[in-house]
């Protein structure tokens, strides 16, 4: 039992220490409301977390109907009963006083409150004037990572089979999409081929941009417990900030931002130099070593430390440990997903590992992460740029097996190109051709790059935008519908994480006012727009979680997320499960590739692939040719210079990331005080040494310019590389006068204010690690405190 | 040995990748604000630069003197209000017909230049040119991923930027 008094200053809590193959020992992480006791608890109902993507399951404490407090489930595989301080603390968002209640419609310029009949039926009046006027290509709909499996699973039939739309994406397209495509690329289809379980047996673990320590907690724990046991695994860590992460490595590598590449590359040359490679794995189970090697013959340390001006000897270390591990785990996260050149080098990652055949077997794990709660969910239902269960749109079978479970006809869902992502589906609004814009569970016009184009495409009076959520987001202030939302505690509905674990997480309260869940607002809207089968039956023919769910798992059937075995009932009480799930796996699956790649063939996979450099499609033929008989495809890729590079006026490379105390554009988090008090305000992040050059120290106010923009933050000075600033992105302005942007026509504070509009040709996520910007002084600090406001955090 | 034939395949490939780089560089700053194609554009023409730096190296094996790439592309002044006005017209709906356009013309071109070294191949074979063939395995496949990359773009931008204006 660890029930700390401040997890806020120790973030990951006491350690139980454990060794190789054995098993990690559970801890019971609780936090309740001020004053009350477990026993004061009336119930205890099943969740899991929706704070960041590692799936820890909990259960919510009730008492006199409210939410008061957390406590981790040790039965589950994935925390064992831990939780990190988004959730000891978060929960308290929930009873938030400015909660939504009531739906708004914009009546003369202003926001007014309004009933559901009211807002639904300004929604479906705009609906069916542009199908009649302009079709369905004129209705986007962006949504999130952070609802619920069986929501995003009705609106990809709503959008995809009744609208007949194909701009349906996810904010997944911020944080998640380079890993779906890097598994797309590499092994034909998306899943993880890893478990967490791999951390219990893994000799070596090389964490490419990711900084566990804060963005997984209780991840994190689970390696600090086993690096504190008996004979631990050595740590490899690449990242320019010196993060807690970094601290514990046997070796790490802080390369200029954008350069990945050429960093993997070489350490896959060295790992071919030195014969590292095993041979029967690659002639069994690979095709494309040859090419690789010649790709990688030149990349030598020598040449890599040129250009991520990391020592040689470094990048030979890192290799020679890498090399000779016998059980190597690699986790991959956003300072690879959201730098230049993502894909490719989340796929060398990918490459490390089937070159070396560390797949499939205990220990030998790969995790490209996912940066959000239910990411997952979105890819697998379809509501994320593919279509559902990871079917492939230019496979005719797909489209018409599809089509039966949803018995309409092949044609009324659209597969004439890939579905439409995010950043397209701006561009198309911001060029006039969509009209109407469905935002659920994001906040665009704080998390995307380049606000002050998000804010004027948001505005334009030819753009219908509806706002679905907990709160008056920037973005909802920017809306003409704001439909109030159920969340997390107030609705049930299951989440997948980042190792394929299936979590129930169930309703424990009513939501406050007429707020409704996700899953009503979608069936409403059906109802409403009376979409029909090709029979003429309901198109979309359940009523609740439960029956959504059993209408996911016809649709998972004999997909590779195939959640048939799974039920809520099976989902209670215990632990959660991976997924595949099937009668023949009744427990799921821990890992992907045991025996050889499974959905890379060219009748199953989901994608037939896409040029590393341009993006372009591979085409069913090709796709054959290259691999007839399914296996792991190993990709080659040359280094390109970042797009955007330092220059005399904008000397330093600029990073954004995330503190360990906030979630994305803080709508919850800065609602709970401890987490708000922990970090309550945007800070620029550089190296001593670039502050001694500049004659700046901490807690200045500087200013931090590029092209796009600038925001104003204190400076801190911390172990990152020299000639970099690191914004956090959390920022935005819903508790600033101005509301929505930022102030006059002065400097914001949202690090996106500063971003390029620059996506991965690939995977097509933003770059929100590879730009240029200058700092400079605007005030001294006024006095010697207050310089530091957080303690163990600083970011990711 | 070259055959007459080589040699004006040879320059004909030239000009073409020359004429290739600027087209894309030029068709870069145009779509400031297609960003995917603008950034993709700029990567690529760096292909078709290197190729036409080669070529010229191949031409003079075969008697050629050949120019090479244009000098480096200054960012200018007409290239920075080139891009001006394309971010300040980037929201007209007819950006996107012209986008088209663009991608259309620059696939023709690819196609050109995709034929000629599909020619110097041949050639290279017939006559025994080691080197010329190593030249054309090299860059090749290259003008092949320009093909397909707009064909890509055409196929994915048409349906929205032809239906939905």
């Amino acid at each position: 039992m660890d029930t700390s008094a401040d997890r806020i200053t120790d973030v990951w809590g006491s350690r139980t220490p454990y060794g190789p193959g054995t098993s990690w020992p559970p801890r019971t992480d609780t936090h309740l409301a001020a004053g009350l006791g477990e026993r004061d608890v009336e119930r205890w109902v099943q969740a899991a977390s929706v704070l960041h993507s590692n799936g820890d399951a909990m259960d919510i404490a009730v008492r006199e109907g409210r939410i008061v407090g957390v406590r981790g489930r040790a039965a589950d595989r994935v925390n064992r009963g831990r939780l990190g301080p988004k959730d000891l603390y978060g929960w308290q968002a929930n009873a938030s006083p400015d909660r939504l209640t009531r739906p708004l419609v914009r009546e003369e310029g202003r926001l007014v409150e309004c009933d559901w009949d009211t807002a639904m039926n300004r929604i479906t009046a705009r609906t069916r004037e542009l199908l009649a006027d302009r079709g369905p290509g004129s209705i986007g709909l962006y949504t999130s990572g952070q609802l619920f499996l069986e929501e995003y699973y009705t609106l990809a039939v709503l959008a995809r089979a009744g609208i007949g739309t194909n701009h349906l994406d996810g904010n997944t397209r911020l944080c998640t999409a380079t890993a779906a495509e890097a598994l797309k690329e590499t092994f034909g289809c998306d899943g993880q081929p890893g478990s967490y379980e791999d951390i219990d047996h893994a000799d070596t673990v090389a964490l490419f941009g990711h900084n566990m320590a804060e963005t997984q907690t209780v991840l994190w724990m689970r390696l600090l417990d086993r690096l504190e046991g008996a004979d631990p695994p050595r740590l490899v860590c690449v990242d320019p900030r010196h993060t807690p992460v970094a601290r514990r490595a046997d070796v790490h590598l802080a390369p200029r931002a954008g350069t990945n590449v050429a960093l993997l590359n070489a350490l896959l040359h060295e790992i071919i130099r030195t014969g590292r490679t095993d041979r029967s794995y690659v002639a069994a189970h690979t095709v494309g070593f040859d090419e690789l090697a010649a790709m990688v013959e030149e990349c030598t340390p020598a040449w890599a430390a040129g250009i991520c001006d990391v020592p040689a000897a470094q990048i030979e270390r890192a290799a020679e440990i890498i090399g000779s591990a016998e059980r190597l785990l690699s986790t991959v996260l956003q300072g690879v997903y959201q730098s230049h050149q993502a894909t490719a080098a989340a796929v060398q990652v990918n490459n490390l590992h089937l070159i070396r055949g560390m797949l499939g077997r205990p220990g030998c794990g790969l995790l490209q992460m996912n940066g959000q709660p239910s990411a997952e969910n979105t890819r697998e239902c379809g509501a994320d740029g593919d279509l559902p269960g990871f079917r492939n749109w230019q496979n005719d079978e797909h489209v018409a097996d599809l089509a039966a479970v949803w018995n309409v006809a092949p044609q009324t869902i659209p597969h004439y190109a890939p579905p439409t992502h995010a950043m397209q589906i701006f561009r198309y609004a911001e060029q006039g051709s969509v009209r109407m814009l469905w935002i659920t569970g994001t906040n665009p016009a704080v998390s995307l790059p380049e606000l002050s184009r998000i804010r004027s495409i948001l505005a334009q009076e030819s753009l219908f935008v509806i706002a679905q959520d907990l709160f008056l987001t920037e973005t909802a202030q920017l809306a003409d519908v704001v439909l109030p939302a159920a969340t997390w505690g107030e609705k049930t509905g299951t989440l997948t994480n980042a190792d394929r674990t299936v979590h129930l997480s169930e309703k424990a309260v009513e939501p406050p006012g007429e707020a409704r869940p996700d899953l009503d607002i979608f069936l409403d809207f059906a109802a409403r727009m009376d979409f029909r089968d090709k029979d003429g039956g309901p198109l979309i023919t359940w009523h609740d979680p439960e029956s959504a769910f059993a209408a996911w798992q016809r649709c998972s059937a004999g997909r590779p997320c195939d959640y048939t075995g799974l039920s809520y009932d099976r989902l209670r009480g215990g632990s959660g499960i991976q997924w595949p799930c099937t009668d023949e796996t009744p427990g799921g699956t821990p890992r992907l590739y045991t025996d050889g790649i499974g959905f890379a063939h060219p009748g199953t996979c989901e994608s037939y692939g896409r040029d590393m450099v341009t993006g372009a499609g591979v085409e069913p033929v090709e796709y054959r040719a290259l691999n007839p008989h399914g296996k792991a495809m190993i990709k080659a890729v040359e280094y390109l210079p970042p797009h955007e590079d330092t220059s005399a006026g904008y000397p330093l490379q600029l990073i954004t990331g995330r503190t360990v105390y906030h979630f994305h554009t803080r709508t919850k988090t800065a609602r709970a005080p401890e987490l708000d008090a922990a970090a309550p305000d945007v800070w620029a992040e550089i190296s001593p040494a670039e502050a001694s050059a500049q004659g700046l120290a901490d807690g200045d106010l500087v200013q931090v310019t590029t092209p796009r923009g600038a925001i104003r933050a204190r400076l801190r000075t911390t172990a990152i590389r020299d000639g970099m600033v690191f914004l956090p992105f959390h920022y935005g302005y819903w508790d600033t006068p101005a509301g929505h942007r930022p102030p006059g026509d002065g400097p914001g504070r949202a690090a996106n204010e500063t971003t390029v509009t620059d996506w991965d040709p690939v995977s097509k996520q933003p770059l929100f690690k590879t730009g240029a910007a200058r700092l400079t002084l605007v005030a001294r600090r006024a006095n010697a405190t207050g310089a530091r406001t957080t303690t163990q955090g600083s970011g990711s | 040995m070259t055959g007459i034939g080589t040699g004006i395949v040879l320059r004909l490939l030239h000009d073409g990748e020359r004429d290739l780089e600027q087209d894309l560089l030029a068709a870069a700053a145009r779509h400031r604000t297609d960003h995917e194609f603008h950034h993709v554009a700029l990567d690529i023409a760096r292909w078709s630069r290197e190729h036409a730096a080669r070529l010229a190296d191949a031409g003079r094996d075969h008697g050629l003197d050949l120019p090479g790439p244009r000098g480096n592309p200054s960012p200018g002044a007409l290239a920075a209000l080139r891009e001006k006005a394309s971010a300040a017209l980037g929201r007209r709906p007819e950006t996107g017909l012209l986008l088209l356009n663009d991608l259309r013309e620059l696939h023709l071109a690819v196609a050109r230049n995709s034929l000629h070294w599909e020619m110097l191949a041949q050639a290279a074979q017939a006559g025994r040119d080691d080197r010329l063939l190593a030249l054309v395995t090299d860059c090749h496949p290259q003008t092949l991923r320009q093909l397909r990359w707009t064909n890509t773009m055409i196929k994915i931008l048409a349906p929205q930027l032809l239906t939905g204006v």
